[in-house]
C-alpha cells in the first residue's frame, strides 16, 4: 500500500495506545506515517498535515469530544484550501458517526474495527495518481 | 521454642473480629479459614503471598469501591448518593481532562472536554456540591488524580474543615501516582522532577497531618490498560512504588512513615490465572523488598495493600452485555488474588460513560461475589495449587528481571532509574511494543474475542441505552465558573497565587499550606496550577511510535 498518513491526538486526550498500535499497523502495510504527539489543537494538525503533505489525517479520540474537535480538524484544513480526508478512531457511540459524516469526516472507525478495514479503508482515500 | 506458622496464624486469627456471617458451603459443611501445610506460609505473614491478614475476608470484605464522576459537580453528587443507597461502601471521584491537567473549564483548550469523561472541579464551590450530604469522616474517598493531585488535596481539606470535619479525620487515598502519567496514562503537566516535588509535598504533609490518608495509591491500572504485560505492569508499578520511598528517604522521612501510607492500585484483565499470580507476587516482591532493601521494620510497611479495578481494555462494544460475564470474572480473580477493594467496570464503557443502571449491576456483580458464592470464606483458595504457585513464581521471576534493568538504569537508585527511563522513553516504548504484539494475535486470529473477530451474531442490535453528554453541562459548569470568579476577592487571590509562585521557587517549602491558603479564597485549579507552571515549566512527550 502507498500512501503518508498523519496520526493525530487533538485536544488534552492522552490514551495513546490505539493511535500507536494503529501507526505500526499502517507502516507495516507500507504506509508511511507521521505521529505528531499529544495535546495538539486541531489548527496544528491542520498546519502539520499541509506541512507534511500527507494524504490522510487520522484523528484518536477516546475522551468524548470527537463531535466538537474533528469538525474543528476537518475546517481547519478546508480554510487553508485542503482537501485532506479526515478520519476518525476510537470511541464513537453509533449514534454519533451520522453527525461526524455530515460534519465531513470521510470515515470512522469504532471499537473493534480490524486491521483490515482500517488500512483497505485509508489507503481507498490515497489518491490514485499519488 | 517459637511458634509454628500455624499457631501463630491461629492467634492472630482469633485475636481478629469476624463477620457475622455463616462459614459453610451452600450444603452446609463447615469452611476452615485457611488450608495449607502447618509449617507452610499462612496470610497475614511475611512476605504475604496469601494476603495480608490473618482473617482476611472473614473479618472485613472488600469495599466496593465504585469510580464515578461525569458533567458539573451536582450531577456526580447524585451519583455519588445512589451508590451509597445502592450498598456501595466507598467513593472514587473520576474528574473530566480538563481538571486532570489543571486547566480550568474555561480554558480554550478545554473545548468539548468539559465534564465528560468525569466531573468538571474548577474550585472550592465545585467541591462543595460534589461532597454535599455525604459524611466525609464516614465515607472514604478516593481521587483518581495526579498532576494537580496537591491541589486537588488542598480543595479538598478546605472543603472538609469549612464543613466541621477535621484534616486528621479524612479518610481516603489520592491517586498522586505521577511517574505512570509519563509511563502510560500521560496526563501530565509539569516536568517529572519538579512534579516529583510536589509528590514529596504531600507525602510529607500527609505523614504529619492526615493519619488516616492514603498519600498514593501507585497504580498499575493504567501501565496495563495502555498495552503492557501482566509482568511489565506488575515491575512498573512497584518500581514507581520503590521511587516514592526513596524520594520521601531523601526528603527525611522514615520508610515506615511513608510505606504504610502507599496502596497500590492494579488491573484485573481477563487472563483469570494469570492475575492471581501477579497479585500474590505482588506482595511477595514488595515485602522483600521493602525489608530487605528498604529496612522497613514495620510490618505494615511490608504489606502491600491494593485496589482493584477490572479490565476496561478487556470489554467489547459489540454484544455489550457480554462484559457483564467479563467483569464478573476479572472481579472473581481481584477476590481470589485478596484485593482490599474493588471496582466492577459496567457493561457499556467501551462506548460510553456508564449509565446509572449499567453501574448498577456491575455493583450488584461484586454483592453476588461477596454474598452469594461464598469465594470470601476461606483465605487464598488457590494457595497450593501447582498452577497457581508456579505462575506466582515465574510472574515474580520476570518482574524482579524488570526491576533490576530499572534499578541498573538509575545506577543503584530506583527514582534515578524510573525518571531516566521515562526521559528516554523506556517504558513508554515497552509497553507500545506489548500492545502491539498482543494486538496483531488478535488480528491474525490466534487470540479471540467473543463478538469480535469471533462469534460476532448479534454484533447489528443496538438497543443498549447510553449515558449522554451534551454541551449543555459545559455551558452550565463555564457559567458556574464565571460567577465564582465575579464573587470572590480578587485581591486575597492574587495574593494567594503570587505566594504559590513565590514558594515554589524554594525548593525547601511545603507547598500544601500555600495551596490550602489559595483553595479557601477561591482560587481555581487552572489559576493555581498555572502560578506552579511559572516557576515549574511543562513537560512535554517527544512523540515516538
Amino acid at each position: 500500500m502507498r500512501g503518508r498518513v498523519l496520526v493525530a491526538k487533538v485536544g488534552l486526550d492522552g490514551h495513546d495506545r490505539g493511535i500507536k498500535v494503529v501507526a505500526r499497523i499502517l507502516r507495516d502495510a507500507g504506509m508511511e506515517v507521521v505521529y505528531t504527539g499529544l495535546f495538539q489543537t486541531p489548527e496544528m494538525v491542520a498546519a502539520a498535515a499541509i506541512q507534511e503533505d500527507v494524504d490522510v489525517v487520522g484523528l484518536s479520540m477516546l475522551s468524548g469530544a470527537h463531535l466538537t474537535l474533528a469538525p474543528l480538524v476537518v475546517a481547519a484544513l478546508r480554510e487553508r484550501g485542503s482537501e485532506i480526508p479526515v478520519v476518525v478512531g476510537g470511541i464513537v457511540p453509533s449514534h454519533d458517526v451520522e453527525e461526524l459524516t455530515t460534519t465531513g469526516v470521510a470515515a470512522i472507525f469504532g471499537p473493534g474495527a480490524s486491521a483490515e478495514e482500517i488500512v483497505a479503508t485509508i489507503s481507498s482515500l490515497v489518491p490514485q495518481d499519488h | 521454642m517459637t511458634d509454628s506458622p500455624h499457631e501463630t496464624w491461629r492467634e492472630n486469627y482469633d485475636a481478629a473480629r469476624t463477620r457475622d456471617a455463616d462459614f459453610t458451603t451452600l450444603s452446609g459443611i463447615p469452611l476452615e479459614p485457611v488450608y495449607g501445610p502447618r509449617d507452610g506460609e499462612f496470610p497475614g505473614q511475611f512476605p504475604y503471598t496469601r494476603g495480608i491478614h490473618a482473617s482476611m475476608y472473614r473479618s472485613k470484605l472488600w469495599t466496593m469501591r465504585m469510580f464515578a464522576g461525569f458533567g458539573t459537580a451536582l450531577d456526580t453528587n447524585a451519583r455519588f448518593r445512589e451508590i451509597i443507597g445502592a450498598g456501595g461502601t466507598g467513593l472514587s471521584t473520576a474528574f473530566d481532562m480538563p481538571t486532570l491537567l489543571g486547566l480550568d473549564s474555561d480554558d480554550p483548550m478545554a473545548l468539548g472536554e468539559v465534564g465528560r469523561c468525569g466531573v468538571a472541579i474548577d474550585s472550592l464551590a465545585d467541591v462543595r456540591d460534589l461532597f454535599a450530604g455525604i459524611d466525609l469522616s464516614r465515607i472514604t474517598t478516593s481521587m483518581t488524580i495526579n498532576s494537580p493531585a496537591a491541589v486537588m488535596l488542598a480543595l479538598f481539606v478546605a472543603q472538609a474543615e469549612e464543613s466541621g470535619v477535621a484534616r486528621s479525620l479524612l479518610g481516603g487515598t489520592l491517586q498522586n501516582d505521577i511517574l505512570k502519567e509519563y509511563q502510560a496514562q500521560k496526563e501530565f503537566v509539569f516536568p517529572p522532577r519538579q512534579s516529583m516535588r510536589l509528590v514529596r509535598d504531600t507525602m510529607a504533609f500527609t505523614a504529619a497531618e492526615m493519619p488516616k490518608w492514603n498519600s498514593i495509591s501507585v497504580s498499575g491500572y493504567h501501565i496495563r490498560e495502555a498495552g503492557s504485560t501482566a509482568a511489565e505492569e506488575l515491575a512498573f508499578t512497584l518500581a514507581n512504588g520503590f521511587a516514592y520511598v526513596e524520594l520521601a528517604r531523601e526528603a527525611g522521612l522514615g520508610v515506615d512513615d511513608v510505606a504504610p501510607r502507599l496502596s497500590f492500585f492494579f488491573n484485573a484483565h481477563i487472563d483469570f490465572f494469570e492475575e492471581i499470580a501477579k497479585y500474590r507476587a505482588a506482595r511477595r516482591v514488595w515485602a522483600t523488598w521493602l525489608r530487605g532493601h528498604y529496612g522497613a521494620r514495620d510490618e505494615r510497611s511490608w504489606q502491600l495493600r491494593f485496589h482493584t479495578q477490572t479490565a476496561g481494555v478487556s470489554l467489547t462494544a459489540q454484544q455489550p452485555e457480554v462484559n457483564i460475564a467479563r467483569t464478573a470474572i476479572e472481579a472473581l480473580a481481584g477476590v481470589l488474588g485478596g484485593t482490599q477493594s474493588l471496582h466492577t467496570n459496567s457493561m457499556d464503557e467501551a462506548i460510553a460513560l456508564p449509565t446509572a443502571k449499567a453501574a448498577r449491576v456491575a455493583l450488584r456483580t461484586q454483592q453476588v461475589l461477596a454474598h452469594e458464592t461464598n469465594v470470601a470464606h476461606v483465605a487464598d483458595p488457590l494457595g497450593g495449587s501447582y498452577f497457581v504457585e508456579e505462575l506466582t513464581s515465574e510472574v515474580e521471576r520476570q518482574a524482579q528481571e524488570i526491576l533490576a534493568d530499572i534499578m541498573e538504569k538509575g545506577h543503584g537508585s530506583m527514582l534515578e532509574g524510573c525518571i531516566t527511563g521515562i526521559e528516554e522513553n523506556w517504558f513508554q516504548g515497552r509497553i507500545a511494543d506489548s500492545a502491539y504484539a498482543l494486538e496483531k494475535s488478535f488480528n491474525s486470529g490466534r487470540r479471540i474475542v467473543v463478538g469480535v473477530n469471533a462469534f460476532t451474531e448479534g454484533n447489528d442490535e443496538d438497543d443498549l441505552a447510553i449515558l449522554r453528554i451534551t454541551s449543555d453541562d459545559e455551558k452550565k459548569q463555564v457559567t458556574r465558573l464565571a460567577r465564582v470568579r465575579a464573587s470572590r476577592d480578587t485581591a486575597r487571590v492574587d495574593e494567594a497565587l503570587a505566594t504559590l509562585s513565590r514558594e515554589a521557587a524554594d525548593p525547601t517549602i511545603n507547598l500544601m499550606p500555600a495551596l490550602i491558603d489559595a483553595a479557601r479564597v477561591e482560587a481555581t485549579v487552572g489559576e493555581m496550577m498555572g502560578a506552579m507552571v511559572k516557576v515549574f515549566g511543562r513537560h512535554v512527550e517527544v512523540p515516538s511510535l
